[in-house]
């Protein structure tokens, strides 16, 4: 079993495998179910992740309490239309992400990954780098693999909750997991697996979690459409061959002790950062019916 | 989920990072109220026309923009937390002819998102269970019929009644032991000496109608019931 990134490189590098084989391993061994059945257990996750990453790019999806919705539609047509500034890629995969936080606030199907409030993030990151790298179901399983071994580490070393540590640990954690994923997918090291995901973390440290009315809507979709590119751009980063200058271990650290730092009001409690803005108030009260 | 240096942290599987699959918008909200819901209808039973939900706390404050309100109708009609029906599961409810009721109430010093049902029965009689959703989907039961227990729905879980006299808890035991079922956490609790007591039992293996049925055997057992959990 691996406790750090460190160690899950050294066991990589050891046996000359990827990260995503030392995760499936390490599943059989603690969870006593065979590699088959863990394979399935994700490819399921996967096909929600799918569905729900296209959903809303198609109809309009309104969240129950009305305060979002029909967002990822108008990336989608807006990205159709052709005028990006980004480009294809970068543009679709936020709208992918905008469609799973709408689809989660619209009390459809998704996957918490690590949580419901950044379910967008690594299916829209890892769906669309596999378009454009041109790679296979089994590569995209494979990532999510990768993705969860990191996610892991994070959550034993500092957290993944946002009443914790914040919107960084929640999408902090979503990004980290998937350019670490991409990074494999595309044929990086382990190495640079972690590069990508110290390099995502720390773009967005400090990350205050203040949700209007307390629901997962605003500003969550809109940061998980943020969190998908900080994904794709520390990808880049590293597959660049740019390293982090803090080891990803240290980083995650840090990232805990920054949420611990975070004074209440800023950690999914709703009573401080745009929550607490007038605007913010007036929403809740007309959202909850104060 | 946290740091996990005092829950098992070398158990973390994947799959609690990637997963679980589920009706949204929050984990605590939505999926862990489900699991509230039907957690509360494995012991209460299914004959029940009409259940109140007091709402307490968080739960009280956000429960139509969180559809916590629909997750916990899902899980006393046993749909798990990932069924697209959920979201309509207020309609399904009063196509089946059960009156839900919500009433924001103070629980008192409890979890922020603690629910207390209410069964109301075909006979006239009520069954309560009150309960918390503490993060993650995660819950704990806090409460049956008055009597406070604790346990969480993750492991196999036995529910017992008995008149409290000697030798029921090893008559108990001795069943499972039988049945290869080894025990992971046992909590007895009565209301007074001599009277109705109850015994808690978290196990490793599934508790089938068969156990059941010969504990419910043994004298001064007056019920038994068991929640196996879906994987």
């Amino acid at each position: 079993m691996y406790n750090t990134g460190l160690e899950l490189m050294e066991i990589a590098n050891s046996k000359k495998c990827k990260i995503y084989e030392v995760v499936i391993d390490n599943e059989v061994e603690s969870q006593g179910i065979s590699k088959e059945e863990i394979i399935s257990k994700m490819q399921k996750a996967l096909e929600v992740m799918k569905s729900s990453a296209q959903e809303a790019l198609e109809k309009e999806v309104k969240s129950v309490s009305g305060l979002i919705g029909g967002d990822a539609k108008k990336l989608e047509d807006y990205r159709k239309a052709g005028n990006t500034l980004c480009g294809d890629t970068v543009v679709k995969a936020m709208a992918r992400a905008l469609s799973c936080s709408e689809v989660n606030a619209a009390m459809g199907r998704i996957v918490a990954a690590p949580t419901a409030g950044s379910c967008g993030i690594l299916p829209a990151a890892l769906i669309t780098a596999a378009e454009k790298l041109n790679k296979s179901e089994e590569e995209l399983v494979n990532a999510l693999f990768t993705a969860s071994g990191i996610g892991q580490i994070i959550a034993k070393n500092a957290t993944v909750s946002g009443a914790e540590g914040g919107c960084q640990a929640e999408c902090g954690a979503a990004a980290a997991m998937a350019a670490a994923a991409i990074v494999e997918m595309a044929g990086g090291t382990p190495e640079m697996c972690l590069h990508a995901a110290a390099i995502a973390l720390k773009n967005i440290m400090g990350l205050v979690c203040d949700p209007i009315a307390g629901l997962v809507e605003a500003p969550c979709a809109k940061r998980n459409a943020s969190g998908v590119v900080n994904a794709l751009i520390s990808a880049e980063l590293a597959l660049a061959g740019i390293k982090s200058i803090i080891p990803f271990d240290e980083v995650v650290d840090a990232m805990y002790k920054v949420g611990k730092a975070l004074p209440e009001a800023l950690r999914e409690t709703a009573l401080g950062g745009i929550a607490a803005t007038p605007t913010g108030i007036k929403l809740r009260k007309q959202v909850l019916g104060e | 989920m946290s740091n996990g240096e005092e829950d098992g942290m070398s158990n973390l599987s994947a799959f609690d990072i990637i997963g679980p699959i589920m009706v949204g918008p929050s984990s605590s909200h939505t999926a862990g109220a489900a699991r509230l819901g039907k957690v509360a209808m494995s012991i209460a039973g299914k004959n029940f026309n009409k259940v109140t939900f007091y709402l307490h706390g968080s739960f009280a404050k956000t429960y139509r923009g969180h559809g916590t309100d629909r997750a916990l109708v899902a899980g006393i009609l046993g749909m798990e937390t990932y069924d697209d029906r959920l979201k309509y599961s207020l309609e399904i409810a009063k196509e089946k002819g059960i009156e839900i009721e919500f009433i924001e109430a103070d629980l008192g010093d409890v979890h922020p998102n603690t629910v207390k049902i209410v069964f109301h029965r075909e006979d006239g009689t009520k069954f309560e269970v009150v309960g918390s959703s503490i993060g993650g989907g995660n819950i704990i039961i806090t409460e049956i019929n008055g009597d406070k227990v604790e346990f969480t729905g993750d492991y196999p879980t036995l529910i017992v009644k008995q008149k409290d006299v000697k030798g029921m808890i090893s008559s108990v035991t001795a069943i499972l032991a039988s049945q290869n079922i080894n025990i992971a956490t046992m909590r007895v609790t009565r209301r007074a000496k001599g009277k109705e007591a109850l015994m808690i039992i978290e196990t490793d293996a599934e508790i089938s109608d068969y156990v059941l049925k010969v504990i419910e055997k043994v004298e001064n057992i007056l019920s038994a019931k068991a929640i196996n959990p879906v994987k």
